[in-house]
């Protein structure tokens, strides 16, 4: 016994810090949070216990799904990560394919597209605020302004003020800061594929493009799938972005965590509670396939 | 191996000893918190007015202050961001702490009203008769701010939130006389008709939806009258009935008048469109002022002001106002604050540096800037009614669920009979 100990002990010791402050502060306020869901907490004297609250299932979330105003935040949230995922990704790819090849200068581009990722989303977020100002024709600002000086006037366009489809364009910052990350985890991939494979495709007589396309390419697909996870969770978490360039308030860039938000600020901490959990759910369910399919690919090797 | 495992021990014990370390340090810094219970001798001031005229007005304050009771600490808990809502936010979750500031800042009304039922902030009807407030407020202001019979806050100052400002050339230019005054909507409408065809600019500018939402309300009241408007809030008017629907329809006509980037603009883009002439009329808060006052713009001749149309003799009103948090920490530093508040002294050098106007009617007008003076006679003789935009007449809850109706609405979300509808279902929710 003692020995089992001796082994076990010293670790346990180690780790146990880390275990009881995960337990309490996530999967402790994990639960909380999924209680005060299932509460009817709607009101300041509910929430500072003036007034009796009670038990009421999964109601708060069968009035949020069946509300017109959480489905379009909902849906902005698909477009939004839609979008995003699709221009991170093409961008991402073709600049690290482009930097694949030999090209001087090589660091210099590298820097130049890595850089948009050093800045604060908030900070990005206030200076397209003024690139995308929806007004048109005389009083045209920003990229609309751009476009008539370039001789392209049809282009403008309301930008994210549209109700339908605004809450992409506020996903195109978003692809201008982080393409430069997804192109630096391809070129990785790139780089981490020998040699060897691309001068035995060339004694093999394949040309440059069936190099690419049936050497390279494939063994690609661990870090495309890395890319599609890091950059979809980002997006589903997207807050700070949509907060500085439009409004908690704005209707046509709601999503659902800005939802929370409001829903927190005016004392509602129930359905607050419950656009978490829902968000969480989402988040989960990209992760944690992912993270099993990670586990079992590392016990293969 | 001997000196591996020696390692492991030792770090452990310190990840420990860090753990116990940092339990106990916050332990004591509650501690301390406590120990000055009761002591008088410094007082906590939660505002968010941390810069720009609402800055000077404060330190305005603290300066008559700081005379008035000379052994009273002033600590100032002003918290900077987003016209309020960081400050707003911050203080909710020290309130659930139980760690309230000795005394806030809040929109004088129903603002107060989840405050008041969460059993955080005292009455202070006591202290008005004390310092003997309710003569020198208007009858009518101290009635807004009573709820069954108990005052909650002290007001420090008036904005009026139904003021039209216009750019005097650009009136000119469109053909009309910069002097005349619209008594209904309907003639404000040829007005901004005239400036669309005349010169292409924009006819009224608006910023984001809480400036929607003003502008509304100014509507709202104008086409149902001061009676129609209050009875929105006690139930009396019918958000269903055929009057609202007729408002609604006058405020989408406005909104055709708008400029199109207004949802990612804040209040002071807005006024800087009429300021710089590249829009005509503007209604906002009489904040405003300050906004053409800093520009270095006179009235009348390079902006007039005037009540909405057909709002002329309502005063639609929002003060800022000061509470006694329960549990506050130096209750008697709280009072001091709040006798500085209620003061004529302390009313005169707060308003003179903000450019709001004085709650008590006993304040010389001379004192004050053209405009003060003009909204001082106001507020003296017009009906006084609540604004929605700034918490005087709805609880939070039902102020944001107009606001998201009239943000669904404005964005083309949805059209007049659902913002209607919209509308209904929030008073159905949070009436009563």
């Amino acid at each position: 016994m003692p020995r089992q100990i001796r082994k076990w002990g010293p670790p346990l010791l180690l780790i146990s810090p880390t275990l009881i402050l995960l337990g309490v502060f996530v999967y402790g306020l994990l639960a909380v949070n999924a209680n005060t869901s299932m509460q009817d907490i709607h009101n300041s004297s509910q929430a500072n216990g003036k007034a009796p609250v009670s038990f009421v299932g999964l109601e708060n979330y069968i009035s949020l799904f069946g509300s017109d105003e959480f489905q379009h935040s909902l849906k902005n949230l698909v477009l939004y990560t839609v979008v995003f995922l699709a221009g991170t990704m093409f961008f991402g790819f073709v600049w690290a394919w482009l930097l694949d090849r030999p090209v001087r200068f090589e660091g210099v581009f590298r820097s130049i597209y890595l850089f948009p990722m050093a800045v604060s989303f908030v900070a990005s977020g206030v200076v397209w605020r003024w690139l995308l100002n929806s007004n048109q024709g005389e009083n045209a600002s920003g990229l609309n302004r751009l476009f008539q000086m370039i001789g392209l006037p049809f282009l403008q366009n309301n930008w994210w003020n549209n109700v339908n489809v605004g809450i992409a364009a506020i996903a195109i910052p978003a692809i201008w800061q982080l393409s430069g990350y997804v192109m630096a985890l391809f070129l990785a991939g790139f780089r981490g594929i020998p040699e060897e494979l691309r001068e035995a495709s060339q004694i093999d007589g394949a040309s440059n493009w069936q190099m690419y396309r049936h050497v390279i390419f494939p063994q690609l697909s661990p870090v495309a799938l890395s890319a599609v996870i890091i950059v979809g969770h980002m997006s589903l978490k997207a807050f700070d972005l949509i907060m500085s360039i439009s409004k908690p308030a704005n209707y046509q860039t709601k999503v659902p965590a800005i939802d929370m938000y409001v829903f927190k600020s005016s004392f509602d901490y129930s359905n607050a509670a419950a656009v978490g959990a829902i968000l969480l759910v989402i988040v989960a369910v990209l992760i944690i396939p992912y993270l099993v399919h990670l586990n079992r690919t590392e016990k293969h090797s | 191996m001997r000196t591996a495992r020696k390692f492991t021990a030792m770090a452990a014990g310190l990840a420990v000893a860090s753990l116990a370390l940092a339990a106990c340090s916050s332990g004591s810094g509650s501690d301390d918190e406590t120990g000055g219970t009761g002591s008088g001798d410094e007082v906590e001031v939660f505002t968010w007015w941390a810069s720009g005229s609402e800055k000077l007005g404060l330190d305005a304050l603290v300066g008559v202050f700081e005379t008035q009771n000379p052994d009273v600490a002033f600590v100032n808990g002003a918290v900077a961001g987003g016209a309020g809502s960081a400050a707003k936010d911050l203080l909710q979750s020290r309130l659930q702490a139980n760690d309230p500031p000795d005394t806030f800042q809040a929109h004088a009304g129903a603002e107060l009203t989840d405050y008041i039922n969460a059993g955080q902030v005292e009455d202070v009807s006591a202290l008005y008769d004390e310092f003997g407030l309710r003569d020198a407020f208007p009858a009518d202001l101290v009635e807004r701010l009573t709820v069954d019979g108990k005052i909650y806050s002290i007001p420090s100052n008036i904005h009026r939130a139904n003021v039209v400002w216009a750019n005097t050339q650009l009136l000119t230019d469109s053909g009309l006389d910069p002097a005349a005054t619209y008594a209904s909507l309907d003639d404000w409408f040829v007005a901004l008709d005239a400036v669309k065809e005349k010169t292409g600019r924009t006819p009224l500018s608006v910023a984001t939806t809480w400036t929607q939402v003003n502008l509304f309300e100014t509507i709202l009241l104008s086409d149902l009258g001061a009676d129609g408007y209050n009875g929105l809030w006690d139930g009396s008017t019918d958000w269903a009935s055929p009057e609202v629907t007729d408002a609604l329809a006058d405020f989408e006509k406005l909104m055709s008048y708008t400029n199109e980037d207004r949802d990612g603009l804040d209040w002071p883009d807005a006024t800087q469109q009429v300021i710089d002439g590249n829009a005509a009329f503007n209604v906002m808060g009489d904040w405003a002022v300050a906004a053409f006052e800093e520009a270095g713009k006179k009235a009348p001749a390079d902006y007039v002001y005037m009540p909405v149309p057909g709002t002329d003799g309502v005063f639609d009103f929002l003060a800022d106002s000061f509470t006694l948090p329960v549990g506050a920490p130096h209750p008697a530093g709280a009072k001091a604050w709040l006798k500085t508040i209620g003061s004529l002294d302390g009313q005169v050098a707060f308003n003179k540096a903000k450019g709001s106007i004085p709650a008590r009617n006993d304040a010389k007008p001379e004192d004050f800037s053209e405009y003060q003076q003009s909204a001082m006679t106001s507020f003296g003789q017009d009906t006084i009614v609540s604004s929605l935009a700034h918490g005087a007449a709805a609880p939070a809850a039902w102020a944001n669920a107009i606001s998201d109706a009239t943000s669904k609405f404005t964005t083309g979300g949805g059209d007049l009979a659902g913002f209607q509808a919209d509308l209904v279902a929030a008073a159905e929710a949070n009436a009563g």
